[in-house]
């Protein structure tokens, strides 16, 4: 076991800077995700763990030893790559004993450790298996097997499950997650999935354009983004430009071009998030915490409007609101039967709570 | 920096780039200096003999090259793309077999092919002859020779390029798109002309070109039928035995310039027109046959191509079996026996060849097989400076007429040169080997560029991650999973190789005279039972090798032509 330490890490191919200036830390043991859109970088840093790519500038550590330049079959670390790059010409048995052939482990051993691993993921009765005949979550899980039974330091996880569909990647998630667990392993999993992010990690980075915008516990990303790219991003929002007015007490008003009132934001961590005064502001609000109603409410920040489309999505239903010509709002509430459900067309009053508001700076780097 | 990564690139790249310069580049340029000299002197002057008046034959022989090149072509069209049509889209009962037969020309070595056509339908050939006795006519009514016997045979050895790449295009062909036609109100005439064929002109393109290479290569045909008719690849022959090396050079550059652009031309077109498929999983559609007297038609159809394609071979067969002395002034032979494969276990002098083919055509293999692994590597998967430039270098053989590669060691080996360590190499056993391997390089790194370009990188990476060194990691994942491609590209290599022509007929020695020498000579002594079993003997190794590799390495004769 390991920690990785990753520090002013530049990776640059030609011109393009895919990777900039990160500096991480992952802890021991710790399960954590590299979560972003395509070409963000997140790969590459992985792969510049596990020593697939050099980087330009900077240093990778594992623990206090310097592998910034140790080629990848020295790491030690195990790599479940995202079309699992299972060997075709072997069974799942030699398939998981490569990487122990590899290290000179007697025979008895290999097989004892090769039962061992695949008891582990479920596999026990597909030994003798050509990888060819397995389904592609049991290819999935003979990949973990090959990855885990080599006692790595850090298991790497590039998007392993964006191949499977949707109801075998709950499970797998569930799977990998127990397995981590179990071997107490330091993770580094690579997606470019919320969902996955927020229900597996300890802590997430999330990326953008080379670099790491934010990281921080699932809950933290989720309540308190530092800027609109990681709002936007994790989770669904609604974001809308402002600009600050005034402070009254514990309370700050914000206007906005697109609105006619201001709105009003509790002055607290929660609310408000780290930004210059030459920052543009935004407000976000997720839309499982707009309250809306037919009758009026009495409060700050209540907007009219009306009813334009409501999905209905089975747990919950999702309505949209339109205040004016430029701002719809989205809301969610958990289905309560069809008697909650509102008509296309009706005029409602959306509520946006001031202590559910985040007001973030506008992200850096050219967009 | 230079990297461990790097450092291995360039081990990998030394005995590539050295093999290439010293075998395939030094060659040809050895050829084009040699073209620019008269008596030792550098001048035009070759080229103003080739395209002067002096020697019209010469410039008469281009112009033949390229219209008989260019008849094969139309005519291997005329006979391929139907027959793949009517087998890919029809189904009658024995369609399978039909179709399995329809490729049999391609496991008939050129000139063992040229001479069975010969027997067939020459002057003193069966066919004619049977039907003169038949009729009871005073002279035989028809008989190949020139220029129609050379058509003839190209059309026999190449439709089957016509037949392979319309059956693949017709198969890749999603039936939905042809659907879609007939859905928006098309008639069948209409899709055929609208949909389908647009859809095949790419393939079609390529093998006109491919056929068009072939037939102004084509050595065999004109060599035992052309008489008096002449041809590039000949001439070029005729100038190396008359000794002017000069004229053969300048002549080789020519045929070599019309050669490339063609190849130039293909590139290019492929390039430009690129009609895949969008979708995926492709299900064949053929429409059965159930009008009787279609399907009587069809079947009819089927084994008369079937007798005309297995002609040749049964031939071969019968005339082996005729021994010395049998069939030289009589219609037809008189006797049969297994004399001739008899005398190839007794007399050393004929069992020689055998043995000079077989070592030669297995050391040029060994070679193309390891080269060709490393070649492919380097090519996918490394990266370096000068790629397309060693890209090209490895499919100059592939472009270069067998005789123009024969030309080019000639040139480049009948002095001594740092690459054959200080040797002369013509004249002696190595240089008829060294040509089979020239010629075949770009086969094997061909079939297997194209399994390795399949082969994701990160397998390499998964085996480096759990630790394996780089050379663990190419003996026991690449190589195990490329084996299929190369030992299809080896196959056909020892297929040609085994029948190769052109190049030792311009190299062979006595001493390491190859079977097909061997043909020649017991043709000219009109000893055609020796000759045919000969001609058996390279079929047989052939079946042989093919079956070998099918039955104990999967590995399938069509994929690799």
């Amino acid at each position: 076991m390991s920690t990785v330490n990753l520090s002013e890490i530049t990776k640059q191919f030609g011109n393009v800077t895919a990777v900039k200036g990160l500096d991480l830390v992952i802890k021991e043991g710790e399960f954590f995700t590299f979560l972003g859109p395509s070409g963000c970088g997140k790969t590459t840093t992985l792969r510049m763990i596990a020593g697939f790519y050099f980087p330009t500038k900077g240093k990778v550590k594992f623990n206090e030893r310097d592998m910034t330049s140790v080629s990848p079959e020295k790491r030690n670390t195990g790599m479940v790559f995202q079309n699992y790059a299972l060997f075709p010409h072997m069974t799942v048995f030699e398939n998981v004993a490569f990487g122990l052939k590899v290290r000179k482990i007697n025979k008895t051993e290999v097989k004892r450790r090769v039962e061992d691993v695949l008891k582990k993921v479920r596999l026990e009765q597909f030994i003798d298996r050509q990888v060819s005949q397995l389904s592609g979550g049991q290819q999935q899980r003979v990949a973990l097997a090959r990855a885990l039974v080599i006692e790595p330091d850090i298991l790497l996880l590039d998007e392993p499950l964006s191949n499977l569909d949707a109801r075998l990647r709950d499970e797998m998630r569930t799977e990998i997650l127990r397995l981590q667990r179990e071997y107490g392993i330091t993770t580094i999993y690579v997606t470019h999935d919320q969902v996955e992010a927020l229900t597996m990690s300890d802590r997430i980075a999330v990326f953008n354009l080379g670099e790491c915008q934010q990281v921080g516990t699932p809950t933290e990303i989720y309540n308190k983004p530092v800027n609109d790219f990681v709002a936007e991003f994790i989770g669904e929002t609604n974001l809308l430009p402002v600009e600050r007015e005034k402070q009254e007490g514990e309370i700050f008003t914000f206007s906005s071009k697109d609105l006619e009132q201001t709105v009003h934001v509790a002055h607290t961590e929660l609310n408000i998030a780290d930004y210059n005064d030459t920052d543009d502001l935004y407000m976000s609000i997720r839309p499982e915490a707009v309250e809306i109603s037919e009758t009026p409410i009495q409060a700050e920040n209540v907007f009219s409007g009306t009813v334009t489309l409501v999905q209905f999505t089975g747990e919950s239903v999702h309505t949209f609101v339109k205040i004016n010509e430029s701002v719809t709002i989205k809301t969610t509430a958990l289905n309560r039967g069809p008697s909650t459900y509102f008509k296309e067309g009706t005029q409602v009053y959306a509520y946006l709570p001031e202590n559910h508001i985040r007001v973030i700076p506008e992200a850096k780097g050219d967009k | 920096m230079l990297n461990a990564e790097k450092r291995k690139t360039i081990l990998l790249l030394i005995p590539v780039v050295l093999i290439l310069v010293g075998y395939v580049l030094y060659p040809s340029i050895a050829t084009i200096v040699e073209s620019f000299k008269q008596k030792g002197v550098f001048s035009m002057e070759n080229y103003n003999d080739f395209f002067g008046e002096k020697s019209a034959a010469n410039f008469e022989a281009l112009w033949n090259s390229v219209y008989i090149s260019l008849l094969s072509v139309f005519f291997s069209a005329l006979i391929g793309i139907p027959l793949a049509y009517i087998f890919n889209r029809y189904d009658f009962p024995g369609r399978q077999f039909f179709s399995n037969i329809a490729i049999m020309p391609i496991v008939l070595p050129s000139l063992v092919g040229v001479m069975a056509f010969m027997f067939l339908y020459g002057e003193a050939g069966l066919v004619p002859n049977a039907i003169k006795d038949l009729f009871n006519l005073s002279e035989v009514p028809f008989s190949i020779g020139g220029i129609s016997g050379i058509l003839l045979v190209h059309a026999y050895t190449m439709y089957p390029y016509f037949y392979m790449t319309t059956s693949s295009a017709l198969n890749n062909i999603d039936p939905s798109l042809e659907e879609a036609a007939y859905n928006l109100g098309s008639s069948k005439f209409k899709v055929f002309w609208k949909v389908t064929f647009p859809l095949l002109t790419p393939g079609l393109v390529a093998a006109s070109l491919l056929v068009f290479m072939v037939s102004m290569a084509s050595f065999s045909a004109p060599f035992l039928l052309a008489g008096g008719f002449r041809v590039l690849s000949l001439q070029i022959y005729f100038s190396k035995i008359n000794g002017d090396l000069e004229m053969a050079a300048t002549q080789s550059v020519i045929l070599s310039v019309v050669s490339i652009s063609f190849l130039l031309f293909m590139r290019w077109y492929q390039s430009r027109k690129d009609y895949r498929m969008a979708s995926k999983g492709i299900g064949a559609h053929r429409s059965e046959v159930n009008n009787p007297v279609l399907k009587g038609v069809m079947v009819t159809l089927g084994i008369v191509a079937m007798i005309v394609l297995l002609l040749p071979h049964a031939t071969l067969l019968i005339l082996s079996l005729v021994p010395e002395g049998a069939w030289t002034w009589q219609t037809y032979p008189t006797a049969f026996s297994l004399e001739n494969f008899r005398l190839l276990f007794e007399d050393p002098n004929i069992w020689d060849p055998v043995r000079n083919s077989l070592i030669m055509t297995c050391l040029a293999c060994i070679g193309v097989f390891i080269f060709g692994i490393i070649t492919s590597y380097a090519l996918v998967k490394r990266s370096f400076i000068g790629k397309n430039l060693l890209d090209i270098l490895v499919m100059i053989p592939w472009a270069l007429p067998a005789t123009v590669v024969g030309m080019n060691l000639i040139l480049a080996f009948n002095k001594p040169s740092p690459f054959s360590f200080g040797q002369i190499l013509v004249g002696t056993f190595w240089i008829l080997p060294l040509a089979y391997f020239v010629r075949f390089i770009p086969l094997v790194v061909r079939s297997t560029t194209a399994v390795l370009e399949q082969m994701d990188d990160s397998l390499e990476e998964a085996a480096q991650n759990l630790g394996a060194k780089w050379f663990y990691t190419f003996r026991r994942v690449v190589i195990p999973i490329i084996m299929p491609g190369v030992l299809s590209g080896t196959l056909l290599a020892f297929v040609q190789a085994v029948g190769e022509f052109p190049t030792s007929v311009l190299l062979y020695t006595l001493s390491n005279r190859p079977i097909s020498i061997e043909i020649m000579n017991q043709l000219r002594m009109f000893n055609m039972g020796q000759a045919a079993a000969y001609g058996m003997i390279q079929v047989g190794l052939i079946a042989i090798v093919m079956f070998i590799a099918y039955r104990f390495f999967g590995v399938k004769s069509e994929n690799t032509l």
